[in-house]
Parts: structure tokens; C-alpha cells; sequence
């Protein structure tokens, strides 16, 4: 070897460590990056599809959002950022969305990812014939003729959305709708690239076969053991993401889900009930809690099945005062979760929560006064209100209902019998209104109140308590057109706080154990909508 | 002994047609559905997906369209819940996971098992029988609900020894914990009763008689109380081994293999009735046939059940 070429290796060889080391630290903030960028995450249960259209469940939705980019994304505070579509404009009316689509996305085939492929995906969801459980967010989603299109009335083609060319997406909706763009974060609306579908039928999204737009690819799946994402070399923005590989680990059992994150075998994993105080002393920088867009509250049975004393507005403002929220969240369940006196979640953007009476009252007034309306009703402790409640099997929901019991016990002389019920027999149960009071908890679809309050809508089919008040579906009928509904969503809960169809008890709250290395978690999202491309580990 | 398996399968048959349209009729009783969700669906929504999989048939016709359809072409359906597998590709991709860690189980059960219970009989009240009976003791007292976890913390988060789960195409390093969790308490129970059936047999007038014709005691143990000492513990082997083989919950849940005990529970929750039939069928079958073999085992060794 010459010397010329040993000085020739020599200067390669710093040539190609140079960006090597440039690669290391991150790009915006200059934190030194850990070489391996692998996240690893644990679930809870295997995921139900990871077909866009198809999908059903959280687990499965977190994937396809890594998979698979719609036309909007989320940012870490929940913010729409561009995905597919670079931007929109939208007529006067509000009926009429335009959208521009990015020229650079590409599928991973190579191929460019148009306009066409979301009217394929959007008349796909709605198409009876693909029999999607997610079927009725076109109805959400507002879409002309949606109704008679997913009834198989009408043809797919009449569905209110067209292609004008390749990268401009025409919506058309049936009312005019403010907040449409907010309902195309949803992985039911992102585009499924049809020759694929066509090709390999079902078997289409399998590793190996599946085509995607996002910033990830499905490289592995073992049924309830793993699934495997890799970097997707097509995705338009594949030059700013830093985690190479992500795996989602199923396991059960969250306990030993903990252990494994102890072992440094998990990069995220969920906190197991009751044990957020100890954690968080243990390991406060891990140990990481945030407000989420869900509400656990009571149903009460006010349909013609109901007994007559559940249709008392006295007996439920009683039950409902006599709840002391705070023992509940601070010594029941320990997690972070917040008092509810609202069924609307204050953390639900732009959300005014409003200056509901009972909540101002601190809980001795509101006893006090909870003993006067249900002796009004003509219930004492020497004639105690005997009352039903019901719950799905879970050791939290039964920790919840023995505490309620009590104090409805101590504070009005309420008789409760408590029965615990298998999950699908207690939603019949629930859902057939052969229940006095149950257990009940909603998450938001999207970041906008009229997600919950559509619950108190008097033909919702998620009105569990048959609750049914015209000046509330009045105002939700005008809420669903105006530029600025907050004050309408404000007045529902008033009125509900008033009529007590539900109790509420308590906002959920995230709670996880984030590794020290794994940085950017969007904990400020209350969807909890997170995609990996943007978190990253930095060398430890 | 040919007609003796003849009549062991033709009651087989029936059996498995009887427990296929028990628990078909159980399942279709239980309260809601597969798609009975804390969202109720919107009934157009739901007529799709019920004319999607045929649920909207009349029950008979359901269960009839089920049976030709594993007749005709060993199709078990999809998977109401799973959307994108079928309750074949469960099978194939579970069952040879809950069947290699079943194997493994059981083989360590029998023989750590066998040879525990053997050793305490032959050296009664000596220090290794106090042994054997308080390991057998404690295994069978402690559940694997319990053990597992234990394990996970010892050999994962201590010693940092073994993987805490999965099981990455069947590594040895994830199959050893499942392996002890799953055989443990199985060992004791075989140890208990080989002990006490050679003690037994040890005690009964034919060794007595072999002792005092001045054999040594190996060929007394090997020749002559090892196979009627056995008889127990076959009889017991044949649930042992099917209840390792088919799968346990607790193990998938714990361990997070991926074998098919998990999906099994889960699919009674799920109501998702096209898998909860095929496991039934695959489970129900392997059960009838490791009894009937157990029965055939047990005929040859004991001449007296074959008359």
C-alpha cells in the first residue's frame, strides 16, 4: 500500500464518519441521539386491523397513524399540521371543502399518492359492502348523501367528495360544518391505495404485501405477541424522522408489563392502577400523567322501563350532589384523574367548562342540600331509597362503586345494591335500559365538545339513559352550523347539571412510564393521537 | 385390541358433534354479540356486517354453513374481532406455539416428576424424600398466576438472565419460564402419586415375594414395581397432557407467547363465534384422542380393562 492511498482510506474513512456524527445529534434541538433508535411499546391486547377503513380500536389506530397520513395531522398540542394536504379553503357557507394536496407524497411503491386515492378511501368507508364498523363517521363527517350512499340507496359516486385533479380534493358536505377539518385526523378518512386492495384482497395490509403512504411500514406482525413498523424510504418526510423501528410488545398483564419496562425491555408502558403515588416517588421523571379526552360518569335509567323514583330530577340531583368527587380521584384512584362536574372534559379545545352551581359548593353544602331534595321526594333514612347499580367486571369500577355506595349510604340512607356484569352482557344490559344506574365512560372521536354532548341528544343511540330534553337537542341542532358553538355547549351542560340524566365522577388521565431516552411524547395531546416519527432517543 | 379402538372412535364422533353444537348453542345464548361495543353500532351499519358474515341466517342455517364450510374446504371462518385473519391463520400461527411449550412442559413434568416421586418412594423418611415431598408440596401450592410474575422479576428484572416474555419464533430463551410455569405444579402431581402408588406397590405381596427370592433391588424396581406403579399416573397423564397442550391462558396472558389459550378465553369474551368454534373443534378433538390413547396405553398395560 502507497502512502497516497493509505492518506486516501484515511480521508474517506473521516469523510464518511463526518456525517456520520452530524446524524447524531438532533437536528433541531442538538441533543446527542442514541444509535439504536428502536421504540418499543407495550399494548394491552392485539390490534384489531390495521386497515385504515377497517380498524377499530385505539391499538389498532396508533399503527395505522404510523402507517398510513391523511390528509391532516395532529402536533404535540393536538394542532392540525399538514399531512397529505399541504392546506384548504372552504366556501362561504361552510359546505364546500378545498383541499390541496402535497405533489411529493408518495406511496411505497413509488407511486404518488393523489386526491383519487382519498375519494377511493372515503367511498370505500362508506360502501355497505365493505361492512366497516367505522361505517357511520361519514355521517360524522357530514358528507353529501352520505345517509342514502351507506343504505346502498345511491351509488358510491354520489358520496359528496371528488378528485378535481390529482392533488386537489373537493368535500362536499350535506350541512355547513365549521369544524370539518378537525374530523380528518380519524384513520378511518386516510387513503387506501386501491391496486393493492384489488391484488391481494383482505390479505393486502400483511407484511409483505401492503402498500402505505406514512412514515412506517408493517414489516412484522406475529398475532398477540409483536408487530413490527420500519421506516418507510418514500414517505415525503422520511429525511426528518429519527425513530428507525417501532414494535408494539402485547402483553396482558400490566404488572408485568411494569417489570419488563424495569428490565429495560420497554420504552413506554401504561401505570398500573394505584400505583402512580409510589412511582412517581420512585421515579419522577418517569413517571408521567396527562389529562385525556374521557369521561367516566353514572347513567341513570330514565326511560318508560324506569322506576318511577329515577324520574324524580330531585332524587338524581341528590345522587349525583352526594358524590364527593374529590375522595374519588385523590384517594380511591391516585392517578392524576380530575373531578367531574361537567360531562364535557375542560382539557376539549376551546371548551368554556362552565360555572356549574354544585360545583362551587363545597361537598358539605352540597350533602346538606342532597338530604333536603331527597327527603322532598319522600326518602329519608327511616324510608331508605333502595337503588341498583351495575358495572363491568374491573377491580377500578368496583373500587369506584363501593365508595359511591357508601356515600350515598352515609349521606342519605340510600340502600345500594352493587352487581358486577361480563362486558358485552353488561353493554346488552345497559344498552336495553334493564339497569337503574351504571357505570358508563366516553372518549372523545375528535377534539371538539359536541363529541360528548351528542351523547344527551334525545335519538342519540348512545343515550343510554333515554334522557330527552327539546331545548338541549334544539341547541345541538344549531350548535352543529355556527361559526362559534361554544356558548351553546356551555348552556347543555348547564341544563344537564340541572336534569341529572348522568352523574358525572370523574376525567380520565393518562398514566405512563416514558424511559428517560425517549423524548417528545406528545403529552400535551389529550387524543393521545401520537405518531413515532416524531419522538426520538437521545444518548444516555 | 382392533375393536377395542374401533369402539373408542365411534363414540368419539358423536361426542365432538354433541360438544360442537353445545356450545354453539351456548355461545349464540350468551348476551350481546361480536359487534356489541360501548359505541352501539347504527343498525344500517350493523345489517352490513351481519349480511357481510352471514349472521343474519336463521342459527341452524349459521351452524350448518359453519360445518360444511370445515367439511368442504377446512374453512373456520373468519375472525369477527381479528379483521384481518382468519381462524385458520390463528391456528397456525398459535397452535404451534402452545404446542411446543405443551410439549417441553410436559416431558419436564414427567420426568423431573416421575423420577422425584420414584426417588422419595424407594428412600422413604430418608432426607430425600422430605425433599421431594416439600418441593412437591410448595410447586402445587403455588399457582402460576402467581409464579409467573415471580419468575419475570427473578430471572428478568434481577438477574437479567432471560427475555420477560414473547417468544421470537420459539428462542429457548422464551420458552424456558412458560416451560416451568405451566409444568411445576404438573410435577408435583406426578410426583406425588408415583410416590405414593410405589410405595404401594412396593408394600404388596408379589415385591415381597421377588425380595425374598434374592433379587436385587434394581431389577425389583425396574422389572417389577415400575410398570404397575405407573398405573395411576397414566390415568392421570392423558388430562395432564391435553390440559398443557391446548393451551393456557394465564401462560399467553403472563407471557405474552401469542399460543392459542389466550385467544380462546378471549374469543368467549369477544363473542367472536367463528373462532371460538374452531378452537373448540381443534381443542375438543385433541382431547378425545389423547384420552382415547391414554385408554389404548392403558388397555396394553393392564390386560384386565381390555375383557
Amino acid at each position: 500500500m502507497t502512502f497516497s492511498t493509505k492518506a486516501l482510506l484515511l480521508a474517506s474513512a473521516v469523510s464518511l464518519a463526518a456525517p456520520a456524527f452530524a446524524a447524531g445529534t438532533h437536528p433541531v434541538t442538538g441533543e446527542p441521539l442514541a444509535d439504536d433508535q428502536t421504540f418499543t411499546y407495550r399494548v394491552l391486547d392485539e390490534h384489531t386491523s390495521v386497515d385504515p377503513q377497517i380498524v377499530e380500536d385505539v391499538t389498532g389506530s396508533e399503527i395505522v397513524r404510523d402507517l398510513f397520513e391523511g390528509l391532516y395531522n395532529q402536533d404535540a398540542e393536538g394542532n392540525l399540521e399538514p399531512g397529505v394536504a399541504l392546506s384548504h379553503t372552504v366556501n362561504e357557507d361552510n359546505t364546500v371543502y378545498t383541499f390541496t394536496l402535497r405533489p411529493d407524497a408518495k406511496w411505497s411503491d413509488g407511486k404518488t399518492v393523489t386526491a383519487g386515492d382519498f375519494v377511493y378511501a372515503w367511498r370505500r368507508l362508506a360502501d355497505p359492502a365493505t361492512a366497516s364498523a367505522y361505517q357511520w363517521y361519514v355521517e360524522v363527517m357530514n358528507l353529501k348523501n352520505a345517509g342514502p350512499v351507506m343504505a346502498g340507496e345511491m351509488g358510491l359516486e354520489e358520496l359528496g367528495v371528488r378528485a378535481i385533479d390529482d392533488t386537489t380534493l373537493e368535500v362536499t358536505l350535506e350541512n355547513p360544518m365549521p369544524y370539518f377539518a378537525l374530523t380528518t385526523t380519524h384513520t378511518s378518512t386516510f387513503p387506501a391505495p386501491a391496486w393493492a386492495i384489488e391484488a391481494h384482497g383482505p390479505d393486502w395490509i400483511k407484511p409483505g404485501n401492503i402498500v402505505v403512504n406514512g412514515a412506517y411500514t408493517l414489516t412484522e406482525h406475529v398475532p398477540n405477541e409483536r408487530s413490527v413498523r420500519e421506516r418507510n424510504p418514500m414517505y415525503w418526510n422520511n429525511d426528518a424522522t429519527i425513530i428507525d423501528k417501532v414494535v408494539a410488545l402485547v402483553i396482558n398483564d400490566e404488572n408485568v408489563a411494569l417489570t419488563r419496562y424495569f428490565a429495560g425491555e420497554l420504552d413506554r408502558t401504561e401505570i398500573p392502577a394505584g400505583q402512580y403515588p409510589s412511582l412517581k416517588g420512585s421515579n419522577p421523571e418517569e413517571a408521567t400523567v396527562f389529562p385525556r379526552l374521557c369521561s367516566y360518569y353514572y347513567t341513570i335509567n330514565m326511560s318508560d322501563s324506569a322506576p318511577e323514583f329515577l324520574k324524580d330530577v330531585r332524587v338524581r340531583q341528590a345522587l349525583s350532589l352526594a358524590v364527593n368527587r374529590d375522595i374519588i380521584v385523590e384517594k380511591v384512584l391516585q392517578g392524576g384523574q380530575t373531578a367531574a362536574y361537567t360531562f364535557t372534559p375542560g382539557a376539549t379545545a376551546n371548551f368554556q367548562v362552565p360555572a356549574v352551581e354544585y360545583a362551587g359548593m363545597t361537598q358539605a353544602e352540597r350533602n346538606a342540600r342532597a338530604a333536603e331534595l331527597l327527603s322532598e321526594a319522600g326518602y329519608d333514612k327511616s324510608n331508605p331509597l333502595e337503588i341498583d347499580l351495575i358495572y363491568n367486571t374491573s377491580e377500578a369500577h368496583k373500587k369506584v362503586a363501593i365508595a359511591i355506595a357508601q356515600m350515598w349510604k352515609q349521606t342519605l340512607g340510600v340502600k345500594v345494591t352493587m352487581s358486577n356484569q361480563e362486558w358485552k352482557t353488561f353493554l346488552e344490559t345497559r344498552g336495553n335500559q334493564d339497569y337503574q344506574i351504571a357505570r358508563a365512560g366516553w372518549c372523545g372521536d375528535y377534539n371538539e365538545a359536541s363529541t360528548f354532548l351528542d351523547l344527551v341528544q334525545s335519538g342519540s343511540g348512545y343515550n343510554d339513559a333515554k334522557y330527552a330534553s327539546a331545548e338541549v337537542d334544539a341547541l345541538l341542532a344549531e350548535a352543529k352550523t355556527m361559526a362559534d358553538p361554544q356558548a351553546n355547549y356551555t348552556k347543555i351542560e348547564e341544563i344537564i347539571a340541572v336534569d341529572m340524566p348522568l352523574i358525572p365522577i370523574y376525567h380520565y388521565a393518562g398514566n405512563f412510564m416514558i424511559a428517560t431516552d425517549l423524548e417528545n411524547w406528545p403529552v400535551k395531546n389529550v387524543e393521545q393521537n401520537w405518531y413515532s416519527r416524531n419522538l426520538y432517543k437521545i444518548a444516555e | 385390541m382392533f375393536n377395542f379402538i374401533l369402539r373408542r372412535v365411534a363414540v368419539a364422533i358423536p361426542t365432538l358433534l354433541i360438544l360442537l353444537v353445545a356450545s354453539f348453542w351456548l355461545m349464540q345464548t350468551a348476551p350481546g354479540g361480536p359487534f356489541t361495543s360501548e359505541r352501539p353500532l347504527p343498525q344500517q351499519v350493523l345489517d352490513n356486517i351481519n349480511a357481510k358474515y352471514g349472521l343474519d341466517d336463521p342459527l341452524w342455517k349459521q351452524l350448518w354453513n359453519y360445518l360444511v364450510g370445515i367439511a368442504t374446504e377446512f374453512d373456520f371462518g373468519p375472525s369477527y374481532k381479528y379483521k384481518d385473519r382468519t381462524v385458520n391463520d390463528i391456528i397456525a400461527q398459535g397452535f404451534p406455539v402452545t404446542l411446543t411449550y405443551g410439549i417441553i412442559s410436559f416431558l419436564v413434568a414427567v420426568i423431573v416428576g416421575g423420577a422425584l416421586g420414584v426417588a422419595a418412594a424407594i428412600r422413604q423418611n430418608s432426607w430425600l424424600d422430605y425433599f421431594a415431598v416439600g418441593v412437591t408440596i410448595g410447586a402445587q401450592v403455588l399457582p402460576n398466576f402467581v409464579m409467573g410474575p415471580i419468575l419475570i422479576l427473578v430471572f428478568t428484572l434481577w438477574l437479567g438472565w432471560l427475555p420477560g416474555g414473547g417468544w421470537n419464533g420459539g428462542q429457548w430463551q422464551h420458552i424456558i419460564m412458560p416451560v416451568i410455569a405451566l409444568s411445576t405444579s404438573y410435577m408435583a402431581s406426578i410426583a406425588r402419586l408415583t410416590r405414593s402408588s410405589m410405595l404401594e406397590v412396593l408394600r404388596s405381596n408379589f415385591i415381597r415375594t421377588a425380595r425374598a427370592k434374592g433379587l436385587p433391588d434394581r431389577t425389583i424396581i425396574l422389572r417389577h414395581a415400575l410398570k404397575p406403579s405407573l398405573l395411576p399416573v397414566i390415568s392421570y397423564l392423558g388430562p395432564a397432557f391435553v390440559g398443557m397442550v391446548t393451551g393456557s391462558f394465564i401462560i399467553d396472558a403472563i407471557f405474552g407467547t401469542g399460543g392459542i389459550g389466550y385467544f380462546y378465553v378471549n374469543s368467549a369474551f369477544n363473542r367472536d363465534y367463528a373462532v371460538m368454534m374452531g378452537l373448540t373443534i381443534l381443542l375438543g378433538s385433541m382431547t378425545i384422542l389423547f384420552n382415547m390413547v391414554i385408554d389404548i396405553l392403558y388397555a396394553w398395560i393392564d390386560p384386565k380393562i381390555r375383557l
